[in-house]
This record gives C-alpha cells, structure tokens and sequence, in this order.
C-alpha cells in the first residue's frame, strides 16, 4: 500500500480515507516542488551574485513581463487544479446519509452521549460494525463540539440548536479515537473517547449484551403522553392538529405555499419552533417547546415519530 | 555637544506624554508593544513547557485555558496588528514620503493613548482572573457558559480597535495629502503601497470586530438573543462577522510585513524590486480579496456546501498575489550583488517561513483536507509560520534595518546575525512538529493529550526554549547600542529612499530641505551605488 510510505501517516481507515490520504499526499508532492525550486533558486542566487563575485551580472535591470504572466498563471492554475481535487472529495465525505443504521450523538460539556435506536446508551464510546455505513445524528446540549475521529478523516461541528448529520464507514475493525476539536470550556480536552468498531456479528452481540432499558422509540411514546402531545396529535381529539402517523419522510404542505420534507429537523424545529413552519391548513395553536425537553428527550420524541411512519 | 535632533530636542516626560512627534510616538508604540510581546510570549512558553508531556502537570486545565487566550488576544490585537504599523510606519511614513509628519499629529498621540486604554483594560482582565474563551470569542461559549472576565477583555480589545482606526485614517490621509513634489504613486517606495493597502482594511473591518463585540454585550447583559439558539440566536452567526473582520486583519498582519522586504531585499541586492507595479498592486488585491474568504474558517460547521466551494475558491484566488510577491522577491536577487547583512538574514528567512506558512495555508483552503486538518494542530503551525514566522521575523528585519536611523546608533552586527540564525533554527523546531501533530489529529487548545503525540510536543517545547533565547538577545545587544553603540551616518546601508537623505537620527522637522523627489525607487548606478530619490 502507497500510503504506508508516507512518513509518521497512519492510513485513514475509512473509504474515503484514501481519497483524503491521496490528496494529501499530492498536496506535500506539489509543495515540495515548489519549496524545492524557491529553495533552489534562493541558494544558488545567494552564492552565484554575493557581493564581490565576479560573475557576469549584464542587463540585470533587463525584465520582461513575460515572467509575470506566466508564474500568475502557473500558479493559478495549480491552485485551480487542488481547489477541483479537495471540492470533489468533500462532496464525497459530506454527502447526505442514506437512512440506514442510525445513532444519535449528545454532545455536552465535557461528554459524548451515544445513544442507539435499541436504547443502548454509552459515554465517550462509540461501537459500531465494520463495513457497515451508520448515520449520526447529532446534537448539542450547551456550547459548540465537534465530532473528530483523525482515522476516519472526518469531523463535523455539533452546534446547539439544531441536528447534524454525518455518515460514518470504517473498513477496519479496532479501536480508534475520538475528540472534541471545538474549544468548549474548561475540560475540553478530556472530551476524548474511542470508536469502537466490531466485526459485524460481534457488533449484534454486543447490542444484545448491553440490556437496554427499553428501544428509544418506546421511550419516546411515553413521552409523547406525558408531554400531553397526544391530547391534539391523535385521531379522536377535538382539537385539529395534524395526524402523525407516517409523516416522518412524506413531504408536508405548508401555509405559505411551500412544500417540506418532514424529516429530523424538521420534526425538531416543529417541536421547539412550532410557529416557523406552519403545516397547511391547520391554525398556529401549538405552543413552542423550548426549554422544556432535553436534547436527549427531543431525539427519543423524534424516534417514536419515526416509528410511526413504519405502521402499516 | 551632541546634535539637536528629535530624542535630543528636550527630555522633560512630559515631552514625551505630549509629543505629537510622529518619531517619538513610535518609540512609545515600540516600548509599549515590547512589553505586550513578551507578556504574550511568557504565556507561549508557560503553554510549552505544560505540554513537553502528556498529563497535565504544571498547571491545571482553567489555567491552561486562560494562558492560551491570553497569548491569542495579546499577540493579535497588542501585538500583530499595531506591531509595523504603528512602529516602523510611525516612524517612517514620513520620512519615506519626505513629510514633516503624519497629516494628524495629534491624531496619532490620541491613537497610542486609546491603544494603551484598552491595553490597560485587558491587562486587566488577564490579572482579574483571565479570559477562557479563546481569542475567537466563540458563542454561545462567550455569553452564556463562561464565567471569565469576556466583558471586560472584550472592552479592551473594542477600545483598542479605536486606534487600530485612528492610525488607518492617518496613514490613508498622509499618503494621499503630504507626498514630497514629485513623489507619484508609481515613485512611491513599496513599503508605503503595502501601509496603504493594510490601513484600508483596518478602517473597513475594524467596525464589523467593534459591532460583533456590542452585540456579545449586548446578549450577555439584556438577553437579546443574537447568538444563542435558546433565545432565538444562531452561534454561526457570530463566527462570520467574527472572521469577516479577522480574516481581513490576518492580512493586516502579514501586508506590512511584506512591505519592509521589498525594502530589504532591494537595498541588500543594490538592486530595484523585480516587477514594481505587480508587487504594489498584489498588495492591493489582497487587502480587497481578503474580505471575500471569511467561510473558510467554517467548512466544518455544516454551513452550505455551496458556500464552502465559493470560499475555498476564494481562498485559492487570494493566494495568487501573495505567489506573484514570492517570485519578484526572488527574481530581484537575481544579478544583484548581495550582502548578508542582519536585515537581509531575516528577509531571506521571511521569503522562506512565509512561503512555507502561504503552501500549508492552501492545504487548508483545500475543502477535503480542512476536513482532517482544521482545530488541529496543522492550523497552529500554518498561521504561525504566516504571523511568527512571517510578521515577527519581517518586523525584526525591519528593526535591524531602521535601527541606525531611529536611535541614530549602530548595533553588534555579529549579534545580530547570530539572533537572526537562532530565531531561524528556533522558530521551525518550535512549529515544524507541529505539522506533523496536526496531520496526526492532535486537536489544538488540548492541555493533555494521547502519549503517542509526546515526542512531537517534547521538540516543539524543546525548539520553543531556543526562540525564546533568541528573543530576547535584541533586547540586550540593541539595548546596549542605545549607549554605547557607534554613531550611525545618516545612510549606513547606502541605500536610496528619502528617509535615508536626512541625518540619524533625524531632526525634529525631518528635512532641514524639503527633499523634491525626481526618480523612482530602488535606483542603484551600475557599480551598485545607491542613487537618492532626491538628487
């Protein structure tokens, strides 16, 4: 493997790892080039012209504009060349999640809560099967994380106030790290952790080993009723607000004429913001439900409306 | 009897406190930034020796929080910024362009008295108990979570800014208004181009830091909510008026480095700058794309995707004209007849450090890469190689160079050179590592960190040890030449410019002849004989 050759470079572990790791490397090959002529130059012309050495130094206020045009365009089009190279691979590294296995990340200060659809929990520690994509969903509880695992080459800020999505894939298992790499307060830089990532069936056993409480969705239920959401949002109510039942992914009309796709965010922000995006045909009754649910109760109320979308 | 000249004119205080003496409010500026470098410095080196090792054991993670801001806050806004400036170009403008003084003398007194207020102010929140939030000032971490002394560091840093304004105007003023007959734009010595250009962004983008400061106060006392997702705010908001301003002071940093090595350099190769015009309007094109590259400080926040391309194109754009300066620098050696004196030393490092500092700057401005490599420690070593490695080494250079001029007196060339070397050694032993560490995935702002980064950390520290000798060598042997340094001629590098056409140091109005400029800069006969600006 090319990349083990780099000097004190670990390869990145995740498929688009090597794409980083190859950019990378045609970034320190096209430094070095240009590091190394400048260098060069910068020698040789330090000896050749010091003072006192008879060299020939005739028409040296000769100059032509010729050296202008070509080092700016030179240059412009090797910057051009890396800015086409790093946009193709962010695309790559930020594109949106398929809807496949997905965790939930709180971050406060100074922890990683993870928290998985079967309601396994965990602090600072992320398991995750190999070859296998999964999707976060992140949220901050305080101020502003970021989710950083060096080996994968990925990283995303976890910022309060709305959900971050992020799709992870490691191709081999083993023990990998993690840290906060947004400045959070006095103990950031305890907020490291590790990512774990299993073999698959390994991965199922240890999901089943970890005795949940109860799935987050179940949980979310709960709340659903104790929250008094259920006095409007169901069928027998007499008030009228919209029926929830497999909305999460259909795409919801709203009063100013827009159509939206009814998705986490939206979910969250309908729940916190409610008067922001008004669902056509309904009267703004809701009250807004900031500051009353926790990022860790939102996320359970946004699971349980998921799952009622899977209802036949 | 000594000369009458501006340091011997009179030598009660209050001739100094009341000076609207452009010369003599550069030496304040100078004695008060010197002060200011090594306070942030102590800081740099406290943070080193905290991590030549893994855990924390010197001091604790509130501690290390606050040495980290205070090193951040001092060094930009007390240091960096001001640092050429309002020294060097203090002292110089006038002389370069053959005025009597900067167009608002009193201006430029009240300028320092501002820029110490708010000094004094954050010096004082640093002893009231520190600041922890960073020198970005991040919210909602700023306004909500942190219990430091913000308010008040934040004050200091908004007051000072005042002067950062002051000094803009004037510089902007005394260009356009007080040029010698016959001093034309294109005859105007580059240094001068490279101070108009960073007083342009000084008077734009200085406003933006001042509002986004009241606005912090203004969600911190009444609750208004500007920044913070509970009360309706966005804390992105904030990052982009924050980097709107500090993208754009990054090159108020770096520009008026640049301008004192085309000084250097032509004056050492005894030849004229390689492609004037390019290298004065580089100058100028990066003071207006700079304001156009603020989001790519942000292209993990999960801003738009689209807005990450347009400002990852910026940013490559941006470093065309900082590539155009490279080459001419280089180019302008080419057939001279050079000398090694201190200041060429440090040009030559500066040509090195910052093309280093300019090639990393564009691995970061590659989308892919920033991924990995932002709130790294690959971002700590790019932008000090820029502002250190850069600033810092041209601002020693320019020192050395005006030196003679300034205090009228000649230095130990052998210390000089030997500092220069030592800072140059120094220097990349300190940040090299660094690079490594980021490309490693040690985050920065860590007070402890994984046991597999130690050996990078322990030469890093090791290196920083070095740099902080090599600092503080100036301080004696400059120091020594104060009093007992040989009297300087008034042109001791033989070199053109019209400051160089009055005696050292020079006397209180300047020119005794109001010098008439009748060629461009950086002529030199073909033995390589400096040809006056005014003769």
């Amino acid at each position: 493997m090319w990349r083990q050759w780099i000097p004190f470079w670990h390869p990145g572990v995740s498929p688009e790892g090597g794409d980083v790791d190859l950019l990378f490397t045609g970034l320190l090959i096209a430094s070095a080039l240009a590091l190394g002529l400048l260098f060069f130059l910068l020698a040789l012309f330090c000896v050749r012209y010091r003072a006192g050495n008879e060299v020939d130094r005739e028409n040296h206020e000769a100059k032509s504009w010729y050296w202008e045009v070509s080092w700016t365009t030179a240059s412009l089009l090797c910057f051009l060349g890396l800015f086409v190279w790093g946009a193709s691979v962010y695309f790559e590294l930020y594109r949106k999640p398929l809807d496949e296995l997905t965790v939930f990340v709180v971050a406060k200060q100074w922890m990683w809560k993870v928290q998985h659809p079967g309601g396994q929990s965990e602090i600072n520690a992320l398991h995750m099967p190999v070859n296998r994509p999964i999707r976060l969903v992140m949220a901050s509880q305080d101020v502003i994380h970021s989710f950083f695992i060096p080996a994968l080459r990925l990283k995303h800020d976890v910022v309060p106030g709305r959900y971050q999505d992020l799709e992870l894939t490691a191709r081999k298992a083993g023990h990998y790290h993690l840290f906060c790499a947004e400045y959070c307060g006095t103990a950031h830089s305890g907020m490291t952790g590790e990512i774990v990532v299993m073999e698959q069936a390994e991965f199922a056993n240890w999901l089943t080993q970890q005795a949940p409480a109860s799935p987050l969705a179940d949980e979310g239920g709960a709340l659903f009723r104790q929250l008094g959401c259920s006095g409007c949002h169901s069928a027998g109510s007499k008030i009228h607000a919209p029926l929830l039942e497999g909305i999460y992914g259909s795409p919801v009309p709203l009063s100013d004429g827009s159509t939206v796709i009814a998705d986490d965010k939206y979910i969250r922000d309908s729940i916190l913001l409610p008067r922001s995006q008004i669902a056509a045909g309904y009267e703004p009754l809701m009250p807004s439900f900031e500051g009353k649910v926790t990022e860790d109760q939102l996320l359970r109320l946004v699971l349980y409306i998921k799952s009622l979308g899977r209802q036949p | 009897m000594t000369e009458r000249n501006y340091l011997t004119a009179d030598y009660t205080l209050r001739s100094w406190f009341f000076t609207t003496d452009h010369k003599r409010i550069a030496i304040l500026y100078f004695a008060s930034l010197t002060m200011f470098f090594f306070i942030g410095g102590a800081a740099a080196t406290a943070m080193r020796i905290e991590l030549a090792t893994p855990q924390a054991d010197l001091v604790s993670d509130d501690i290390y929080n606050r040495l980290f801001t205070m090193h951040g806050i001092i060094m930009v806004w007390f240091f960096l910024i001001p640092s050429i400036p309002n020294t060097l170009g203090n002292f110089i403008v006038p002389l370069m362009i053959g005025a009597r003084d900067l167009a608002f003398p009193r201006l430029n007194l009240l300028s320092w008295y501002v820029f110490m207020l708010g000094g004094s102010v954050t010096l004082f929140a640093i002893l009231a108990g520190g600041i922890d939030t960073g020198w970005t000032f991040y919210t909602p971490f700023s306004t909500l979570y942190s219990n430091s002394y913000v308010m008040v560091a934040a004050a200091g840093v908004f007051i000072a800014g005042f002067s950062s304004i002051l000094t803009g105007l004037n510089f902007i003023v005394t260009i356009h208004r007080l040029r010698a007959p016959g001093l034309t734009w294109y005859r105007l010595p580059l240094f001068i181009w490279s101070l108009y250009a960073t007083s342009v962004i000084l008077v734009l983008a200085t406003p933006v830091l001042a509002i986004t400061l009241v606005l912090i106060a203004v969600e911190r006392f009444f609750g208004v909510g500007f920044f913070d997702p509970r009360i309706g705010g966005d804390p992105l908001l904030f990052q982009h008026l924050f980097w709107f301003y500090s993208h754009p002071a990054v090159y108020i940093m770096i520009l008026p480095g640049m301008g004192v090595i085309n000084e250097l350099i032509s004056c050492f190769s005894r030849k004229q700058v390689f492609g004037y015009k390019f290298v004065a309007w580089a100058s100028l094109a990066i003071a207006a794309l700079g304001f156009l590259v603020w989001g790519h400080h942000m292209f993990v926040t999960g801003q738009s995707l689209l807005a990450s391309l347009v400002f990852s194109f910026m940013s490559f754009v941006v470093a065309v004209p900082s590539a155009i300066k490279v080459f001419n620098w280089t180019a302008t050696l080419h057939k001279g007849s050079l000398r090694f004196d201190a200041p060429m030393l440090y040009a030559l490092a500066f040509i090195g450090l910052f093309t280093i500092g300019g090639l990393t700057g564009l691995f970061l401005a590659c989308l892919a890469f920033d991924v990995h490599a932002t709130d790294t420690y690959f971002v700590v070593a790019h932008f000090h190689y820029i502002m250190v490695g850069g600033m810092v080494t041209a601002y020693f250079g320019g020192l050395h160079y005006w030196w003679p001029k300034i205090t009228g007196r000649l230095y130990s060339e052998y210390w000089a050179r030997a500092a220069a070397i030592l800072i140059f050694l120094g220097f990349n032993l300190t940040f090299f590592p660094q690079f490594v560490l980021g490309a490693e995935g040690m985050p920065r702002r860590y007070h402890v960190y994984p046991p597999e980064f130690q050996v990078w950390n322990v030469l890093s520290s090791g290196g920083a040890t070095i740099l902080a000798a090599a600092y503080l060598l100036p301080l004696f042997y400059l120091g020594y030449s104060v009093f007992f340094g040989a009297r300087a001629p008034a042109n001791p590098w033989d070199a053109p410019g019209l400051e160089w056409q009055t005696s050292s140091p020079p006397p209180e109005h300047n020119f005794d002849v109001q010098p008439v400029v009748t060629r461009a800069p950086y002529q030199y006969s073909r033995k390589f004989e400096a040809q006056p600006q005014n003769a």
